[in-house]
């Protein structure tokens, strides 16, 4: 039974961005059983983690473009539809971050110095820790539609992309106190070890560097 | 005389069928908000648009059948031929009726109103004579179709920036809807009585000085806004799914006001859709009873009765199953979204109908939702509807015209001697 009414309402982007969302955060979750792998030296173990982000990273993917599949211009939104696919895109570009991180450790057969092992395991947990706040953050989406963008919960979600920077400007420090420790050790390995031991760091960092850019685009759609 | 008799006989066989109608497809329009924000579920819709479709028809639907049965056309060129005006209004009857029913078979959303209007139009400037149409008032009626939304649409604007300002926005919401919320039904009692006790009740000859109307509708309002704090009252507070989706107790104090928003909906539906219905079999009564056609004669209240009742037929032969369908499909709809744009909604067309313009309450609807989107408020609105609601006059006006030109050739022919 069609209706104007029937046909006025859209299908909502919300729901599913978040879904998104949460696909990638599970990704994410997945460096700390890759972490504990790389440093309990057990390549087994690494491949199998790798295979898991991998197969995430592709069902975020799937994700992605069904989003987009269903989100037709003529829409009309109460956030921009650009935005909201930057959003998309940076969520997704996330989980591709890990994946790239988890074949980067794999491919290269990583082992990593046992002094840095205390804070690699710390820098995992909070590029984590990053990442789980932009899910936070974006599953506050619904409240954010259900007061019109105003009001105290615009300040409760300020305060939550306040957090987010700064669980990232952590992650900041740790990888430079890891790559004060890599220059330390430098001559004692193998020196295309040691770049891609860089490389692995910066790629890690990278992590929360998406996952507050996340809440950065947020902060647009409430701003305006 | 005994063709009279076959006229009336006609006229309520048609005003029957046509408020079935409403009653099976229209009615579920204006409910489906309701419904589909899980505010009430069908039964408890069906009882309240049972009552209030019924009670808006009868006490507020007086000038807009007047509009539909002296309004458009023009009554002294019937004066000398008043088989002419029954004709006519037969074919438009009949005419609308079929309109309707091939649209909804065929799932085309068109509007009664719209058809009517079109009908009797058709058959008066092609059957009678293009100056036996009131062209100044059909231009009004025409340019409140597209008032009507648009003021629906600013109304339901600011109603839900005052919820986001007093409830939503604020840091408790939930104690601010418990607080308010008694508020708003006061206030859409007090506009509803006061409007149909100064304007409505006409036809039932009672005598209300303005004073007494006032006093009258601060009663109702307050009795019926006392009502509301004992439902109000009886909303448990539900952490687990607060946790979830923190306004979800939030959502069930709108979802008791909305109770209010939506008998008020009904209401007005009653006073316009199906006043514009039955407004042609007014205008045959009349004709009929005072055997011509008379500029000031009183309107037949059991027509309004019979248009009531109508509609509770139809819903409850066929409008039930219309509006669980519809309301399926727009869960989009959170209560307190529902509970501005019905507010609006309402309040706009029982205007109209005291203002005795028909419109169309889904149209008026369909305004007052864009309104709570514009203030940000709901998720994703599919703005090619709004396109879908010029398309639908451009087809309804002339199909419902010249469906009623046909039929009144036919009528004339059969019984025009």
């Amino acid at each position: 039974m069609p209706s104007y009414l029937t046909n006025l309402f859209g299908r909502s982007p919300i729901k599913p961005l978040q879904e998104h969302m949460v696909k990638v955060q599970a990704c994410v979750e997945q460096l700390k059983p890759l972490f504990e792998a790389v440093i309990a030296n057990d390549q087994d173990a690494v491949a199998k983690v790798r295979q898991k982000i991998a197969q995430m990273e592709n069902d975020a993917d799937s994700l992605k473009w069904e989003l987009r599949y269903h989100l037709p211009t003529g829409l009309f939104m109460p956030v921009d539809r650009r935005d909201l696919l930057d959003i998309l895109m940076m969520q997704d570009k996330i989980a591709n971050q890990t994946k790239d991180i988890a074949g980067l450790i794999l491919g290269r057969r990583m082992k990593l110095p046992e002094k840095m092992h205390k804070l690699i395991t710390k820098f995992g947990k909070r590029s984590i820790d990053a990442s789980s706040q932009a899910l936070k953050i974006v599953k506050e989406l619904d409240e954010l539609v259900e007061t019109g963008f105003r009001g105290v919960e615009v300040e409760r979600v300020q305060d939550m992309i306040s957090e987010l920077n700064a669980i990232e400007s952590d992650t900041d420090k740790i990888q430079v106190e890891l790559r004060d420790i890599l220059f330390e050790l430098e001559d004692d390995l193998r020196p295309t070890d040691v770049m891609f031991t860089y490389q692995l760091i910066e790629g890690i960092g990278k992590v929360a560097d998406l996952a507050q850019r996340v809440g950065s685009r947020l902060q647009l759609l409430l701003a305006r | 005389m005994t063709d009279f008799n076959i006229y009336l006989l006609l006229a309520g066989a048609f005003g029957l069928f046509m408020a079935w109608g409403i009653g099976a497809n229209d009615v579920a329009n204006a409910m489906a908000t309701s419904v589909g924000s899980k505010a009430l579920t069908v039964k408890k819709a069906i009882i309240i648009a049972a009552i209030f479709e019924f009670a808006g028809a009868y006490l507020a639907g007086g000038q807009v059948t007047s509009t539909i049965r002296k309004g458009i056309v023009d009554s002294s060129y019937f004066v000398s031929d008043p088989d002419l005006l029954i004709f006519g209004m037969l074919a438009a009857l009949l005419a609308s009726g079929m309109w309707l029913l091939i649209a909804s078979r065929n799932g085309w959303p068109v509007s009664t109103t719209h058809t009517i209007v079109g009908a009797v139009v058709g058959f008066a400037a092609v059957g009678v004579s293009m100056e036996a149409v009131n062209w100044d008032r059909v231009g009004t009626i025409v340019l409140s179709w597209v008032v009507s939304p648009l003021l629906a649409g600013t109304i339901s604007f600011w109603i839900f920036r005052s919820i986001q300002r007093l409830i939503l926005d604020t840091p408790q919401p939930l104690h601010n809807a418990r607080k308010y919320g008694p508020f708003y039904i006061f206030a859409v009692t007090f506009i509803l009585s006061l409007l149909t006790i100064k304007k409505g009740l006409k036809h039932l000859d009672l005598d209300i000085s303005a004073g007494d109307a006032f006093l009258v509708a601060v009663g109702m309002a307050s009795v019926i806004a006392i009502v509301g704090i004992l439902l109000i009252r009886r909303v448990k507070v539900d952490p687990e799914a607060d946790r979830d989706f923190h306004y979800a107790s939030v959502e069930r104090v709108f979802a008791v006001l909305m109770i209010f928003t939506a008998s008020a909906m009904a209401f007005a539906h009653g006073s316009n859709d199906v006043a514009n219905a039955v407004g042609p079999v007014a205008a045959v009564v009349s004709t009929v009873t005072n055997g011509g056609v008379l500029q000031e004669s009183p309107l037949p209240a059991w027509v309004l009765l019979l248009g009531g009742g109508g509609i509770v037929i139809g819903l409850a032969t066929y409008g039930f199953r219309v509006m669980r369908t519809i309301g399926e499909k727009i869960t989009a709809l959170t209560p307190s979204r529902g509970f501005a744009a019905e507010l609006s909604a309402a309040s706009t067309v029982v205007l109209a109908s005291f203002t005795g313009l028909p419109v169309s309450t889904t149209h008026t609807l369909v305004g007052a939702v864009l309104g709570v989107g514009i203030a940000r408020g709901i998720a994703a609105l599919n703005m090619r509807v709004v396109g879908n609601i010029f398309m639908s006059w451009v087809v309804t006006l002339p199909a419902g015209a010249f469906m009623a030109i046909l039929f009144f050739y036919m009528l004339k022919g059969m019984f025009g001697s």
